[in-house]
C-alpha cells in the first residue's frame, strides 16, 4: 500500500473541527468517493476531531491519500497528548460517555469506516486511525 | 535648540498653517474614496489634533506613549474607531496621521531655514513622534475592526436562525450551516421563545441545510425536541437527506420524533394534526377540459 499524499491539520478550536470536516470532504471528493461514503467519513472525522479537542485537549489529524493496487482510500490519523483512555473497551461501548455526550462517537466512527484502530496510553495520549476505501 | 522645544514652537506658532496644509492633503486623498469624511468634520478633527500635538509637545516630551500625549492618543483613538465603523480602509486611516508629516516638516523648514542643523533634528523628532502616533491609531483601528467583525459574526448566527410562522400554531425552523455550540444555543432559545409567543402546537425543524449530522448535532436536536415538548409543542424533523439518514443509523442515534423527507410533507402532517386540511377549490383548467 502506498501513500500518495499527506497533510496535517491542527485541532485546537471548534473552528478547527469545522475545517477538518471541510478538508476531509474535499479529499473524499478528490479520490472519488460517492455521496454516502463522503458523508460517512466526514461524520466519522467530525466525531474523532471533537474527541481530540474535548478529551485529548487538542492535537492534530494527519490525512493521507492511500493506494492499494487500483483502489484509492482516505486514511485519517487523530493524535493527541491528552490523558489517554484507561479502559478502551468501555470507551468503545455505545452510550458510554464521561463528558455528557451521547457516547456514540467512537463506536459510530468505527461503524462508519472500513478500518478503525485505536491506541491509547494513560498519561501519554490517544491515537485513532480510520480509513475509507473507494 | 532642543528637538521637542523647536517642534513645539513651530507646531504652536504655525498651527493654522499646518492644519490648512494638512487638510489640503487629506481633501486630495479623500476624493478617491468618495469623500467619506465630511469636510467640516475633518476640519474640526484636524484642528483638535494639531492643537493637542502642540500641548503634548509643551509638556517638553517627545514620548508619544507619555502622559503629555494622552489626550491626543484619545482623540486619535476616537477618530480611528469611528473610521473602522464607517468602513474606512486601513490605508486611509494610517494616511490620516502620516500625511501630517509633510506640513509639519514644511513648517519646520519655514521656521529655521533650509540647511540649518536644527531642521534635521526637528524633522527626525517629528518623524519618530508621528510614526508612533500613527501606529497607535492603527492599533485602535484594527481592534475596532475586530470588534465589528465579531459582532457581525454574532448577528449572522442570529440572522440565520429565523423561526417562520407557517400557520396558526405551526412554526418552522429551517437550519442552515454548521451547528456549533454557540449557534445551537441561539437556535434553541429562538425556537422556544417563538413557541411561547405563538402558542405553537407544532414546530418543524428542517435540517436540509445542515451538511453534517454528527452526535453533537443529534444531541442538540434531541435537547431541542425535549425542551419544545415541555413547552407544549411537538416537533417534526424534516429534510433528513438519504446519506444523512444512513449515517445516523451507523452512528446509532435515534431522534424518536416524527420525521419527514421534506418541509412540505412535514407541513401537511402538521396541518392534519391540528385538524386542518388543504383542499383544491377547483381543478386547474387543463384538467377540466
Ligand atoms: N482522545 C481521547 N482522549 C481521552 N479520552 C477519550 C478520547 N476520545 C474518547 N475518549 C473517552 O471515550 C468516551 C467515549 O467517547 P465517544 O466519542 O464514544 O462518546 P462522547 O464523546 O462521550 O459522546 P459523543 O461522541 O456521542 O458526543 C468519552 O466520553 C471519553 O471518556
Ligand atoms: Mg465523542
Amino acid at each position: 500500500m502506498a501513500v500518495t499524499r499527506t497533510e496535517t491539520l491542527p485541532i485546537r478550536t471548534g473552528d478547527d473541527v469545522v475545517r477538518v470536516r471541510q478538508r476531509v470532504r474535499a479529499l473524499a471528493v478528490e479520490i472519488g468517493l460517492g455521496l454516502v461514503d463522503q458523508t460517512k467519513i466526514v461524520t466519522a472525522a467530525s466525531e474523532l476531531a471533537r474527541n481530540t479537542l474535548d478529551y485529548g485537549g487538542g492535537g492534530d489529524v494527519m490525512a493521507e491519500i492511500v493506494q492499494a493496487g487500483a483502489r484509492l482510500g482516505l486514511r485519517l490519523t487523530f493524535d493527541d497528548q491528552g490523558p489517554g483512555i484507561a479502559d478502551i473497551e468501555q470507551a468503545m461501548t455505545d452510550h458510554y460517555t464521561s463528558g455528557g455526550g451521547l457516547g456514540l462517537g467512537l463506536g459510530g466512527a468505527k461503524r462508519l469506516s472500513n478500518e478503525f484502530h485505536i491506541a491509547s496510553m494513560p498519561g501519554k495520549g490517544t491515537r485513532v486511525t480510520i480509513a475509507r476505501w473507494k | 535648540m532642543h528637538g521637542a522645544e523647536l517642534l513645539r514652537k513651530v507646531v504652536v506658532d504655525d498651527a493654522g498653517g499646518i492644519r490648512d496644509a494638512w487638510l489640503a492633503i487629506l481633501a486630495a486623498g479623500m476624493t478617491a474614496h468618495g469623500g467619506r469624511a465630511r469636510e467640516g468634520e475633518l476640519r474640526t478633527q484636524a484642528g483638535i489634533v494639531v492643537s493637542q500635538l502642540g500641548e503634548g509637545l509643551a509638556a517638553g516630551d517627545l514620548d508619544a506613549d507619555g502622559s503629555g500625549f494622552a489626550p491626543l492618543r484619545e482623540t486619535l483613538a476616537d477618530i480611528s474607531r469611528s473610521r473602522a465603523l464607517q468602513g474606512f480602509t486601513p490605508t486611509d486611516t494610517a494616511n490620516f496621521v502620516f500625511s501630517l508629516k509633510e506640513p509639519v516638516f514644511e513648517a519646520l523648514g519655514r521656521a529655521c531655514g533650509s540647511g540649518s542643523p536644527d531642521l534635521a533634528t526637528g524633522v527626525v523628532s517629528a518623524g519618530k513622534l508621528l510614526d508612533r502616533l500613527a501606529l497607535h491609531t492603527m492599533e485602535t483601528f484594527l481592534a475596532s475592526r475586530e470588534e465589528v467583525i465579531g459582532r457581525q459574526g454574532q448577528e449572522i448566527a442570529e440572522l440565520s436562525t429565523p423561526v417562520v410562522r407557517l400557520w396558526d400554531g405551526i412554526l418552522a425552523l429551517p437550519l442552515i450551516g454548521t451547528l456549533d455550540s454557540a449557534r445551537t444555543g441561539v437556535v434553541m432559545e429562538t425556537l422556544l421563545q417563538a413557541i411561547v409567543d405563538e402558542e405553537a402546537e407544532i414546530a418543524i425543524i428542517d435540517i436540509t441545510g445542515v451538511p453534517t449530522v454528527d452526535t453533537l448535532v443529534a444531541q442538540h436536536l434531541l435537547k431541542t425536541v425535549a425542551a419544545a415538548r415541555l413547552m407544549g409543542a411537538d416537533c417534526i424533523v424534516s429534510g433528513i437527506r438519504p446519506q444523512i439518514a444512513q449515517t445516523m443509523v451507523h452512528l446509532g442515534v435515534e431522534l424518536n420524533v416524527v420525521s419527514k423527507a421534506t418541509l412540505a410533507d412535514a407541513f401537511a402532517v402538521a396541518l392534519r394534526r391540528t385538524g386542518r386540511k388543504v383542499v383544491r377549490q377547483q381543478a386547474p383548467t387543463e384538467e377540466r377540459r
